[in-house]
């Protein structure tokens, strides 16, 4: 080892021979063939972009982004943002943005714990229970998600109008026009709560990481969760208490033939939500049953013998290792719930697929509106994947 | 001090029971009903199951509708249907609409030549899912059929009527954009596997930038490309018909994903046997042709047949850009008002074909894991 080290000749290249111009020369060779591959396609986008100007010419179609800040006058029936159709076009985008990245959180949050929970439930030693869940997966991973969505909708559009509605609980109504819940009245004294909320939350995990660095120094563990609970719960509420507790509940209730107040959770949001929801758990399943399989059996066993009981052992021993092999799978997983999330178009959810669609049939600017379309997903996904290495990096395994 | 040792051992304990172990009194037992909370879930779960259970089964046989009268117009009349609604199914829209759903606006006298041109599709399937026959006169077989499918659904020659492809529609239209597709993606999945993992810069960036486009957008938006933004690519006068633009859009689609499935298997390769080829100084081609892809194409198969059912099931997007696939025909088959509000019976018989179809190809992916894992079960 050290006499190869040693050697002066160690790692030197050989010596760069000259490129000869001749096909024997591999060098050369590889040249020819990129410099070949490179001019056909050149040609072939300079033979597609000349025909499309050319194109644009006789149909006399504008080209360019002015069509943005032209009024829209198309209709949104749900936003996030307040939105009417004299607004631009460049607003009703970005309402179809938001709407794309209200259904692809919620989705994703909502599929990772039924997913993570199914594949757990999935291993159960019960027979019923993992039988049950495989049965499941199989279903839902063998049918197209634009037919369950289709299949969703229809379910919702088939309950009984409002005056027939489904009505589990008190104020939480289901009818062919949506879900209907029980809110409240947000005012100032909410968002500052939330906001205490949020702070809590980043102070708990401070405290969380002190206290392990000295449960490290002294071998003494030290709770975190009256700390947390201290934060994250009786903060806020000292906080909305000292406004004086300002609340008004916003209960649904029948008015003629529709429903007043509460939230509402539109049938095509709801459809889409359900669908893509159910639809990505039976993936994520998998990948969490894999991720499980995959740490080694004597892990479990060596947890045993320390006296670790069942529950302890998952969440402290085998969990942080099955993630190392479910993290990359999983950022696939909501990568394709996001792109997937573009079927809304198919039920008349307007994303951001729907409003580029119904922007580029009033305008006539094709290339401005599919454009607009995959800069917005590439972006998304660009996002999630950079969020989701930078987190694989922070808990890969640490080898030295 | 003096410290006492007790040598007498302490009597052995009764082995544990043995009710456990054996028969399906015991295997109920060791698989139901371990410990209280599991036999509270369990009890639950069946409670659950068998009662959701009768009530589909009261849907979707007892209480259910197999056939409506026609009424004085010589229209089917779907008022029992609607009577019925919610408390049991009305198979009668399948029994007046299969045919629809199946071949779509395809002239009636003709569908024999779909029906057809369906279960070639199956048996190809089925020859090319046996390993007996994974040789290269497949090409020729594969080649041949699709040849006759395009007969039988063109027609125009051997007597058969022509029919244009717009009147197309239904199971064929899945089934040909699935295959069409998987057979002009899987060579292109391959160059572009290579490609990515090329030396030469110029192409390695080429298959990058390709790949990560490709695979960072929904199919919906280069299937919405194809249908308004190819004809402006065209010179004016040339005109390329919905159906071929769409399999082209899913071609390049599944083309980015099967690349990087392969890609997988090129990368999963020991080193040496690239460098054992070298050492036999094999060219480039030789080298990929004789050595590595058929040893890293063997590797993924699991996965490749994984994506494939992506990509059959994916094909049912094309009803967002009014292609007429069985999903699409489906969803036109309940327009008419009579028998509107049906949705639900016609999307579960579909739902039944696509599961078939994905269902056979995933235990067929299961069952060749198995076997080409073989030699690594100890």
């Amino acid at each position: 080892m050290s006499q190869t080290t040693s050697d002066p000749r160690y790692g030197l290249k050989p010596p760069k021979r000259p490129m000869r111009i001749s096909w024997s020369d591999e060098r050369f060779r590889g040249i020819v063939w990129q410099v070949v591959v490179v001019a056909i396609v050149a040609a072939i986008f300079w033979w597609l972009w000349s025909n499309t100007v050319r194109n644009l010419e006789v149909r006399r179609i504008a080209s360019g982004w002015g069509f943005l800040g032209r009024e829209a006058g198309l209709p949104i029936a749900e936003s996030v943002i307040p939105y009417d159709p004299t607004n631009t076009y460049l607003r009703a985008l970005t309402v179809g943005v938001l709407n794309t990245l209200k259904v692809a959180i919620i989705g994703v949050v909502l599929a990772t714990v039924l997913g993570t929970v199914l594949g757990v439930l999935r291993l159960s030693k019960n027979w019923l229970v993992s039988r049950f869940v495989g049965a499941y997966v199989e279903v839902v991973r063998d049918l197209p998600l634009l037919l369950q969505l289709l299949f969703w909708y229809a379910v919702l559009q088939g309950l009984p109008g409002p005056r027939q509605a489904v009505n589990p609980a008190t104020g939480v109504f289901l009818s062919n026009r949506g879900l209907k819940l029980p809110w409240f009245e947000w005012l100032d004294a909410h968002s500052w709560a939330l906001l205490a909320c949020v702070i809590g939350i980043v102070l708990t995990l401070i405290w969380r990481k002190k206290a392990l660095a000295r449960q490290m120094a002294d071998g003494q563990p030290r709770r975190v969760w009256p700390v947390a609970l201290l934060l994250c719960i009786g903060a806020p509420l000292a906080v909305w208490a000292a406004q004086g507790a300002p609340f008004s509940p916003d209960i649904p209730y029948l008015r003629g033939f529709n429903f007043q107040g509460g939230l509402t959770v539109s049938p095509e949001f709801f459809a889409l939500l359900v669908g893509l929801t159910l639809y990505t758990a039976g993936f994520i399943c998998e990948i969490v049953r894999a991720g499980i399989l995959a740490v080694h059996q004597g892990q479990w066993e060596a947890a045993g013998a320390l006296g670790l009981p069942r529950g302890r052992i998952m969440r402290l021993v085998v969990l942080p290792q099955a993630l190392r092999v479910i993290i990359p799978p999983m950022t696939s997983q909501f990568l394709n719930l996001t792109k997937n999330s573009s079927l809304a178009v198919a039920i008349g959810y307007q994303d951001i697929v729907s409003i580029a669609n119904t922007t580029l049939n009033q305008t006539g600017q094709a290339i401005e509106g599919i454009a607009a379309i995959m800069l917005v997903y590439l972006t998304i996904s660009l996002s999630i994947s950079l969020f989701m290495n930078w987190y694989n990096t922070r808990i890969a395994l640490v080898e030295r | 001090m003096s410290v006492t040792v007790n040598h007498t051992p302490s009597p052995a304990l009764p082995p544990p029971s043995r009710v456990m172990a054996g028969g399906p009194l015991g295997w109920v037992r060791a698989n139901l009903l371990n410990g209280p909370i599991n036999a509270a879930v369990t009890l639950l779960l069946a409670y659950l199951v068998v009662r959701y259970a009768i009530s589909f089964i009261d849907w979707a046989f007892i209480h259910a509708i197999w056939e409506v009268p026609n009424d004085r117009f010589g229209r089917p009349d779907t008022a029992l249907c609607r009577d019925n609604k919610g408390i049991g199914a009305c198979w009668a829209v399948i029994g007046e609409k299969h045919r629809f759903i199946l071949f779509g606006t395809y002239p009636y006298e003709e569908h024999w030549r779909p029906a057809i041109v369906c279960v070639l599709f199956i048996a190809l399937y089925i020859v090319s899912a046996m390993r007996r026959f994974w040789r290269k006169e497949l090409v020729l077989v594969w080649v041949a059929t699709l040849t006759i499918i395009g007969i039988l659904m063109w027609g125009g020659v051997f007597g058969l009527s022509y029919v244009p492809q717009e009147r197309w529609g239904g199971l064929p239209i899945t089934l040909i954009l699935a295959t069409f597709g998987l057979a002009f993606a899987f060579p292109l999945a391959i160059l572009v596997a290579l490609g990515r993992r090329s030396r030469l810069p110029a192409i390695k960036a080429l298959c990058v930038l390709y790949v990560e486009l490709i695979r960072g957008v929904p199919l919906i938006s280069l299937l919405f490309m194809a249908s308004v933004m190819f004809p402006l690519f065209l010179p004016e006068g040339m005109n390329i018909d919905k159906l071929l633009r769409a399999q082209v859009a899913i071609i390049l689609f599944a083309g980015a994903y099967l690349a990087e499935v392969v890609r997988a298997g090129l990368q999963a390769l020991p080193k040496g046997q690239y460098e054992a080829a070298d050492a036999l100084g094999l060219s480039y081609w030789q080298k990929t042709g004789f050595i590595i892809l058929p040893q890293a194409l063997r590797l993924v198969i699991p996965p490749l047949v994984n994506t494939f059912i992506g990509f059959f099931k994916d094909t049912s997007l094309v009803l967002i850009i009014g292609i007429f696939d069985l999903l699409t025909a489906a969803k036109t088959s309940i327009i008419e008002p009579q028998w509107q509000g049906f949705a639900v019976e016609v999307y579960v018989t579909v739902g039944l074909i696509y599961f078939i179809f994905c269902f056979a190809m995933s235990k067929y992916s299961a069952g060749l894991e198995a076997e080409l894992n073989r030699h690594r079960v100890r």
